[in-house]
């Protein structure tokens, strides 16, 4: 092998796939090709580097010059400027708004807060290779445990670092280890969950994509620890390149004698493999999960007996999220002491979280524990886009609540954002600015939650929807006075009486809209108002008159043909007939078309009337 | 015989007869099979192979969002309707696919080259709004970009 003088780091996570970061490394293959550099210069596909909203992302070492947005157009400007005149090239550097200049990855101040341990390697290596995986410290945790630690040692160590699951529940890692470690059975098993279903949270995708080797040792260390021999990994079939690459290093790990018979000349014995799902949020749901490993419904089973009991095909199984995995061969590495350190008395370690919404820098970001989420959103996060106000935060998904403003200061663990209506669950953060309506993002979350009910118990089948009637019927304007305490009341009786976590805590982003924007309730039913303008039925289109120059093409574009006036008298909407396609705003020039609140008074009377109408019918 | 029909027994073979290779053995199936389903006639080889009741199988299907017991399209738009990328705008760029293919969700184009289906998150929120058409993601959609995404497909066909 020939040294290169340059490494160059594209990253190759989803979401700079998705904006074209192949085509780019192709490109820089043909540049370095025509002008005789594919021998100095390496190129690396790596996992996500984390600023999604930056993307394509690249990082060039050895100076660590980052750069983002780049297209195929750049890559020429790159290799003759950067590689060749040794002049990095300013314009795609990162810059803020005082016009400051990052020129390297370590200046960025996305990554000034973060603190990488199971996101290390993500956006570092090739996640392919096995070679640069071991160059990282990788297997040494392994060969370590294997050959100086009893599986009771492991568990110690684990239970002293006080890592808790970082799939949604937060149950101590060490007490189900335990668990299944005292159980006595002829075959027990390891299951990763990479059913990573919530909607705004990415991380498993891009560990499994990014580093996928250090999965795949913290699950063996997790086997050796409760001694089974088989595990397997669980990922949705939306994933496929994190199906691919978990089977690539499977297949490597085998191959390098690091899986299969006596790893590490140890009695340990171990072999892995991949399922994927089929499209069904549930089975992220570890009993559902099992199911659906078995080739069945994912349909959830009561617990007890929990799967460290009876799990897979009956026999004593853990079941860690990918994360959890993530953090276990560092663990090994660095030693309890110095995971406990980060995060408060509760949260230990790190956590990844995934930001997204209207945030400037969304992506993949990993923090300490107990950071607040003032710091997440408007120091990591780079605050809001487009000038607009924080409104809320919705964490943990369809199980989590919205927090608002007044939380920003709130200490991120598991414990505080429970008492305060949200949870940690897998550490999607999506975060909303003035423009949304809180009760249409309830009834979204809802919608979602009511799609994925699996069915089999009847408080989250027939509950959840009987809750996104009632939140329907509050949107496009026929809510009634006791709808927000139905809700309420239907919500707690659902979190008490559904069997699985879905169901528990479907109701969450409702009740935590209700807590704490009960007054965008209110008005909805009362005022039949959207302050935001966001429920269609419940805001009007105007033209505003002084400012409408009468060119008639709204009017023209209007497929109901509810717009008249001339260019004298200007335009008018005749409201009972408007649609609210909103296409004559879309078209106007002069910007003479607004959103206003409210029904506009004549539909208000209209639906009025007709709503007295059917309730002297049901008389 | 369509292709793809008589593929089913050989593809069955792949596995070991276990019960939970079903939803695998499905997957390729259905991926093989050129207008991405799984017939009544998999479905019987498939339960005659695994010894489990065609009910079951129909149960696993029906359970899934990814199955399909009806013909589909060439290609798949699965557009994430979650609300990272509902925030973002996804609901014009539905009205957008719908426009440009003629289509209601869960319809195949009359060339038979798109079906249009909406589906949960697919986990690549930084760039919402996202599709994914099969197995290739498109991030940051606008209304023109995902003309020019359709327009490439169907020009490469």
């Amino acid at each position: 092998m020939s040294l290169k003088r340059i490494d160059l780091l594209i990253c190759c996570g989803s979401g700079c796939v998705s904006a074209g970061a192949m085509k780019i490394k192709e490109r820089f293959h043909e540049v370095l090709q025509e002008k005789n550099l594919a021998n100095e210069i390496n190129i690396i596909e790596t996992g996500c580097m984390g600023p999604c909203d930056y993307g394509p992302v690249m990082v060039i070492y050895p100076e660590g010059i980052f750069y983002k947005k780049v297209t195929e157009d750049d890559v020429e400007e790159i290799v003759n400027e950067h590689f060749i005149k040794g002049r990095p090239v300013t314009r795609l550097m990162l810059h803020n708004d005082e016009e400051q200049t990052f020129s390297t990855k370590k200046e960025v101040p996305f990554y000034q807060k973060q603190v990488k341990v199971a996101l290390a390697n993500c956006g570092f290596i090739d996640p392919d290779s096995i070679d640069e995986y071991i160059a990282t410290s990788g297997y040494e945790a392994l060969g370590t445990v294997l050959t100086t630690m009893t599986p009771q040692d492991v568990i110690h160590v684990i239970r002293k670092s006080g890592l808790r699951g970082r799939g949604g529940g937060g149950f101590p890692t060490h007490i189900k280890w335990q668990m299944v470690h005292d159980n006595v059975a002829d075959e027990k098993y390891v299951i990763c969950n990479g059913d990573e279903g919530d909607p705004g949270a990415f991380m498993d995708r891009s560990l499994l994509e990014g580093d996928p080797h250090r999965i795949l040792e913290g699950m063996m260390i997790a086997a050796y620890a409760i001694g089974a021999t088989a595990g397997f990994f669980y990922i949705r079939a939306e994933y496929p390149l994190a199906i691919k690459r978990i089977r690539h290093a499977i297949a490597q790990a085998k191959e390098m004698g690091l899986m299969g018979d006596n790893v590490f000349g140890s009695k340990f014995c171990f072999d892995a493999e991949v399922r994927t799902g089929a499209g069904a949020f549930v089975c992220g749901e570890e009993t559902a999960l099992i199911h659906s490993i078995e080739g069945g419904r994912g349909n959830p089973s009561p617990k007890p007996p929990y799967p460290a009991l009876q799990g897979l095909w009956g026999k004593p199984t853990i079941v860690n999220n990918v994360e959890t995995f993530g953090n276990i061969p560092t663990i090994f590495l660095k030693g309890a002491d110095w995971f406990a350190s980060m995060g408060t008395e509760t949260s230990k370690g790190t956590k990844v979280f995934a930001l997204t919404g209207d945030i400037r820098n969304t992506g993949l970001v990993e923090v300490p524990m107990g950071i607040t989420l003032r710091e997440l959103i408007f120091d990591v996060g780079g605050g809001m886009t487009g000038g607009h106000k924080f409104k809320a935060v919705q964490l943990g998904g369809p199980s989590g609540g919205c927090l608002t403003v007044e939380h920003l200061d709130v200490h991120v663990d598991y414990e505080s954002l429970k008492e305060r209506g949200a949870m940690m669950g897998s550490g999607g953060v999506i975060v909303m600015n003035d423009k949304n309506c809180m009760v249409n993002i309830a009834k979204f979350f809802m919608d979602f939650c009511v799609d994925e009910s699996c069915g089999k118990c009847s408080p989250c089948r027939i509950g959840l929807k009987q809750m996104l009637d009632i939140l329907e019927k509050i949107t496009n304007g026929n809510g009634k006075e006791g709808d927000i305490e139905e809700l309420q009341r239907l919500g707690e009786a659902i979190s008490k009486l559904s069997l699985c976590g879905l169901g528990q805590s479907a109701p969450n982003p409702v009740l935590s809209t209700i807590r704490y924007f009960r007054e965008e309730y209110e008005a909805h039913i009362r005022d039949k108002s959207c302050g935001t303008k966001v429920c269609l039925d419940l805001m009007h289109f105007d033209i505003d008159k002084d400012r409408c120059i009468g060119c008639s093409l709204c009017a023209r574009k209007c497929p109901v043909t509810c717009i008249t006036g001339s260019r004298e008298e200007k335009y008018t909407i005749h409201q009972l007939d408007c649609v609210k396609c909103g296409n004559c705003q879309d078209v106007c020039p002069v910007k003479a078309v607004n959103r206003i609140p409210g029904m506009h008074p004549e539909v208000l009377a209209k639906h009025t009337a007709e709503a007295n109408l059917t309730s002297h019918h049901d008389d | 015989m369509i292709k793809g029909e008589g593929m089913t027994l050989e593809i069955c073979k792949k596995y070991a007869p276990n019960k939970d290779n079903l939803i695998q053995i499905l997957h390729e199936i259905q991926d093989t099979h050129p207008q991405h389903y799984i017939s009544p006639e998999a479905v019987d080889t498939v339960a005659e192979y695994l010894h489990v009741p065609a009910n079951h199988i129909y149960g696993v299907l029906t359970f899934y969002t990814m199955y399909s017991t009806t013909p589909r399209g060439k290609n798949i738009i699965r557009l994430c309707e979650s609300p990272p990328c509902y925030i973002k705008g996804s609901e014009n760029i539905l009205r957008k696919l719908k426009i440009i293919l003629g289509v209601q969700t869960g319809e195949t184009s009359r060339d038979g080259q798109f079906t249009l289906e909406l589906c949960a998150c697919l986990g690549v929120c930084g760039n919402a709004p996202v599709m994914m058409i099969n197995d290739d993601v498109y991030g940051d959609l606008t209304e023109e970009k995902v003309e020019e995404i359709i327009e490439k497909i169907r020009r490469e066909r």
